[in-house]
């Protein structure tokens, strides 16, 4: 792959990024306006009318939305400027559709109230992020206690299991915590944390992981010794899969971790041995854990046990009811089916903008991956690219664990859909792994000293090469 | 670390394509079922809020949508319920639909694929979508003689054009009222639905056309049919024992009446219907004849068609005294009174056999023709000569033999009276099979209970008259 913006220039010249701050305000610009134009839709489309507190939505909704930007504009001035304007997109789009359907069923019933507790954690994640893009700066310093976020990580993940706490909300999975009258997915949380224990690990153990091993069919395959971190995830992975009962938290952070191994060694034995591993923990916990066979079953054969499958069955109606253009904002049907404005929610946009529509979020979702994957090659050290890459890589496997479960490409998994399920767990954390994302971009474009090439070996093979040079003007000092 | 990572992304490049190639996939091969599937609610709503097409009689609508409050803009009504449910079916909302409710479904609310360019004149010129209706080819004098004729007892009556194939009446009893499944009172319509399938007397089951039911003495005539075909002649004598022992088995078989001496023609055999003579003339010809000229009348197959029935069938590869019974219509012979009556409108069409068809027009909202359902020739059954020599011992069967209850004063008409015994401790089934001349129709009568024990006179007194009371509405 060629590397246009990262070429140095013959004559020894500095090549330095376009900052590119207007065309990232510009497309923010957009990335509202189709959010706000949905939810005038479908009000227009249901009512007739516009919504009598549109001054304040839209100035509310375009406030937050432009402060984001001009926080990013003055901290982080050469961060990715796609990110931003992508993830309004969806945040804007998920927000009129859990108001579209919050107006169902008329006139019956009086409309529910989800989207304005929607907006509330919209509004919380994005002073997250402020806080994130402004204090953090430099994500250099998140590599410092590993073992500690290791820790953390795992005990907030199987923090659902203590008795009292743990809740599944009636919905299956054993996955929130309940505190008072808060209820919270601490997985979202050990997402974050967990990725960047692995990334400090694994900066700091990938070379002894990557030259030790035996090679077996032309493949390096790690020492026995080695693999204890590997089996410890693999066993926090089944204990989320046996004990709370989430095929897809469990199938993430074990992906998260063995693709971020991959990355870290440059051994392709990692990611086989982990297919292996997913392979076998799958065939165990499709015979001892019924659940499990149940979710195949719905997934493989759904139409043969109708009543146990309404949800995935009314979810593919709807689909099929909005065909390729859609039925349009609010002229569909989407709360016909169950959590239509969460787990679901992929394929209530899909009855009402259409498959077109879902099929335009999906490549708005690969540009977010495509752009962290990016600030992972962009980046100069190692910290960096296995932070980017393993949040990148969780968020497209993320994507396409739930969208593919809703559209029956894998079985159905509790996951949420980034920036647009409702729930605010989800909301926040994902706003928190952008900021982070951010950081990452504009340590990695900003021109500026960074590592000599010899503190990194492999970097001769690499097309991106970091170029020392030192720079006296370097934009409001070093951090 | 750029190469794994670039490898990552090629993952990730996958997965996201999956995605899409997934519903690329579910727009154009998914959609469409899952739009007709019964239990999709998005389409019944949309159904139920739209003005479906009308199903007529003549120029009678028997099924039509009338505007309504409630839950629901429209509720469907059946004028004259009952008499019409083996045809026009029911449309509910829970219960989905039968009959050609279900058969023409897209069509009558206005969704198939023909109708696409009406549904885009709809949008553009802003007119209400309304589905088409459809023509059938009842007769209504010939379905409520039908009806009447066969009053409270189970059976069934089809009754067809032989020219054509057009069906003219098509009967089951007991039957039931589609207003009471159709109601937009889902409460009541639940109600309706848990009595009827409750019913000892299963009146939900078509048995005009679902139901197959041995065919009895009915199906000497295939038997017939496949001797002639086979160069014999009436006039053929066949061995006609008062009673034979069927090869390779203990199994007696006996005659219910004399059949005149030790040998008897083919035509007298069909007249007084000889067991023992059909059971060796189907030894002598085979089962594989038997069963070729069977399906050459439409056995083992669906005949297509919009009438959907169940299959008739020959038994596969009987054995010689299971040849001998399936014959005579017993052992695993199978046949629905459509198949029966196309049978008769076979021989009557003087070998041609018409495929059998209910729907004349399917029109749109402004009259003008969507599609129409012309006759459409199946299968040559019989050669044009035997096929008039059979018709001539059938008639026969009427003027002297055992169907004398079928006749009809000053009309030329022909037929085979039938019992089936299905159950030696119940009384057996009744059949009349027969076609009059003017005006052209071939008629089945099914009784399932004959009331007496085994007899084919007594099948012949009991669905006789309910034959000739048919063509006599008809003349």
């Amino acid at each position: 792959m060629s590397n246009v913006t990262t070429a140095a220039p013959a004559d020894g010249d500095l090549f330095v990024y376009r900052r590119r701050r207007n065309v990232e305000l510009f497309m923010d610009l957009f990335a509202l306006a189709i959010g706000l134009a949905g939810w005038l839709l479908v009000e227009i489309n249901l009512f007739g009318r516009l919504p009598a507190n549109l001054p304040l939505l839209a100035a509310g909704w375009f406030g937050v939305g432009i402060a984001a930007h001009l926080v990013v504009r003055w901290r982080l001035p050469y961060a990715d400027p796609l990110l931003l304007p992508c993830v309004l997109l969806l945040n804007g789009l998920g927000l009129a559709m859990i108001h579209r359907i919050d107006q169902v069923p008329l006139p019956e019933k009086p409309a529910l109230h989800r989207a304005d507790t929607q907006m509330m954690w919209t509004v919380l994640g994005i002073v997250l992020f402020v806080v994130v893009v402004s204090w953090l700066r430099d994500h250099r310093r998140l590599q410092r206690f590993p073992y500690l976020l290791f820790l953390t990580g795992l005990v907030l993940l199987l923090l659902p299991l203590v008795p009292g706490l743990g809740t599944s909300q009636g919905m299956g999975a054993q996955i929130w915590i309940t505190i008072g009258p808060y209820s919270f997915q601490p997985a979202e949380i050990a997402k974050i944390v967990l990725a960047i224990a692995f990334a400090g690990y694994l900066t700091d153990h990938r070379e002894v992981l990557a030259l030790a091993g035996r090679r077996v069919l032309g493949i390096d395959f790690p020492r026995l010794r080695d693999l204890g971190p590997i089996i410890i995830m693999w066993l926090a992975s089944l204990a989320i899969l046996v004990f709370q009962n989430d095929l897809g938290s469990s199938m993430l952070f074990f992906g998260l971790f063995v693709v971020m191994l991959y990355v870290a060694t440059e051994k392709p034995g990692w990611p086989i041995l982990g297919l292996v591993m997913i392979g076998l923990g799958g065939t165990l916990a499709y015979h001892f854990a019924g659940h499990v066979k149940v979710r195949f079953d719905s997934w493989l054969r759904p139409f043969e046990n109708y009543e146990q499958n309404t949800q995935v069955i009314s979810a593919q109606f709807g689909l099929a009811w909005g065909g390729l253009t859609g039925r349009g904002w609010g002229l569909g049907r989407p709360a016909l089916t169950t959590f239509s404005y969460s787990d679901m929610i992929a394929t209530s946009l899909g009855e009402e903008i259409g498959i077109v529509g879902l099929m335009g979020i999906i490549m708005v979702y690969s540009i977010i991956v495509a752009r962290s994957l990016r600030a992972a090659l962009a980046s100069h050290e190692p910290f960096g690219k296995l932070l980017a890459c393993g949040l990148g890589f969780v968020f497209a496997l993320q994507v396409f664990a739930i969208i593919g479960g809703v559209t029956r490409v894998l079985p159905l998994t509790g996951l949420t859909t980034p920036f647009m399920s409702q729930g605010g767990s989800a909301m926040i954390s994902n706003w928190v792994i952008v900021g982070i994302l951010l950081v990452v971009s504009h340590q990695a474009r900003r021109p500026g000293p960074t590592e000599l090439p010899s503190t990194d070996a492999s970097f001769e093979n690499e097309d991106t090469l970091p170029i020392p040079v030192v720079r006296a003007d370097s934009p409001r000092g070093d951090a | 670390m750029n190469h794994p990572i670039r490898r990552v992304a090629l993952v990730a490049a996958m997965m996201f394509f999956a995605l899409l190639a997934n519903l690329s996939y579910s727009a154009v091969f998914r959609d469409a079922s899952l739009d007709a599937d019964a239990r999709n609610r998005r389409t019944r709503d949309a159904e139920f809020a739209m003005e479906r097409g009308a199903i007529l009689v003549g120029s009678t609508p028997i099924a039509q949508t009338k505007a309504s409050k409630g839950r629901f803009n429209y509720t469907r009504e059946y004028s004259e319920g009952p008499l019409y449910a083996a045809a026009t079916g029911y449309y509910s909302y829970d219960f989905a639909r039968a009959g050609l409710e279900s058969s023409y479904n897209t069509q009558l609310s206005g969704t198939d694929d023909s109708q696409a360019f009406g549904r885009l004149m709809d949008t553009v010129t802003g007119k209400k979508p309304a589905g088409a209706s459809l023509q059938t080819t009842l007769d209504a004098k010939a379905q409520r003689a039908a009806s009447q004729a066969l009053g409270t007892r189970k059976g069934a009556v089809v009754a067809i054009d032989y020219r054509t194939g057009a069906v003219k009446a098509l009967v089951s009893k007991p039957s039931y009222d589609p207003n009471e499944l159709a109601t937009t009172d889902l409460a009541a319509a639940q109600q309706a639905w848990r009595k009827l399938n409750a019913d000892p007397g299963r009146p939900l089951v078509n048995r005009a056309t679902k139901e197959t039911y041995p065919p009895g003495s009915t199906f000497k005539l295939v038997t017939a049919a496949a001797a002639l075909e086979d160069g014999r002649t009436a006039d053929s004598t066949v061995a006609s024992p008062a009673s034979m022992t069927l090869p390779q088995t203990s199994t007696k078989l006996s005659n219910e009446v004399d059949c005149g001496g030790a040998t008897s023609t083919i035509d007298h055999a069909l007249q007084v219907s000889c067991n023992t003579a059909f059971a060796n003339l189907g030894m002598e010809l085979g089962a594989d004849k038997v069963r070729e000229q069977a399906e050459k009348f439409g056995f083992d197959s669906s005949l297509e068609g919009d009438l959907n029935p169940a299959t008739s069938r020959f038994p596969a590869s009987p054995d010689k005294p299971q040849t001998a019974m399936s014959a005579i219509g017993q052992f695993d012979v199978a046949a629905t009174p459509l198949q029966m009556a196309v049978v008769a409108a076979g021989i009557a069409n003087d070998g041609q056999v018409m495929q059998p068809y209910l729907v004349q027009e399917v029109r749109n909202p402004d009259l003008s023709v969507l599609t129409s359902n012309d006759a459409r020739e199946l299968e040559r059954a019989m050669d044009t000569d035997n096929a008039r020599a059979l018709k001539q011992m059938m008639v026969n069967v009427v003027t002297n033999g055992t169907g004398t209850a079928a006749r009809v004063g000053g009309i030329t008409v022909g037929g085979k009276t039938g019992t089936a015994q299905w159950d030696l401790k119940k009384n057996p089934y009744a059949w009349f099979v027969g076609f009059a001349e003017e005006p052209h129709v071939a008629i089945a009568v099914f009784i399932e209970d004959a009331q007496v024990s085994r007899s084919d006179i007594a099948g012949g007194r009991l669905a006789g008259p309910v034959f000739a009371a048919v063509v006599e509405s008809m003349r």
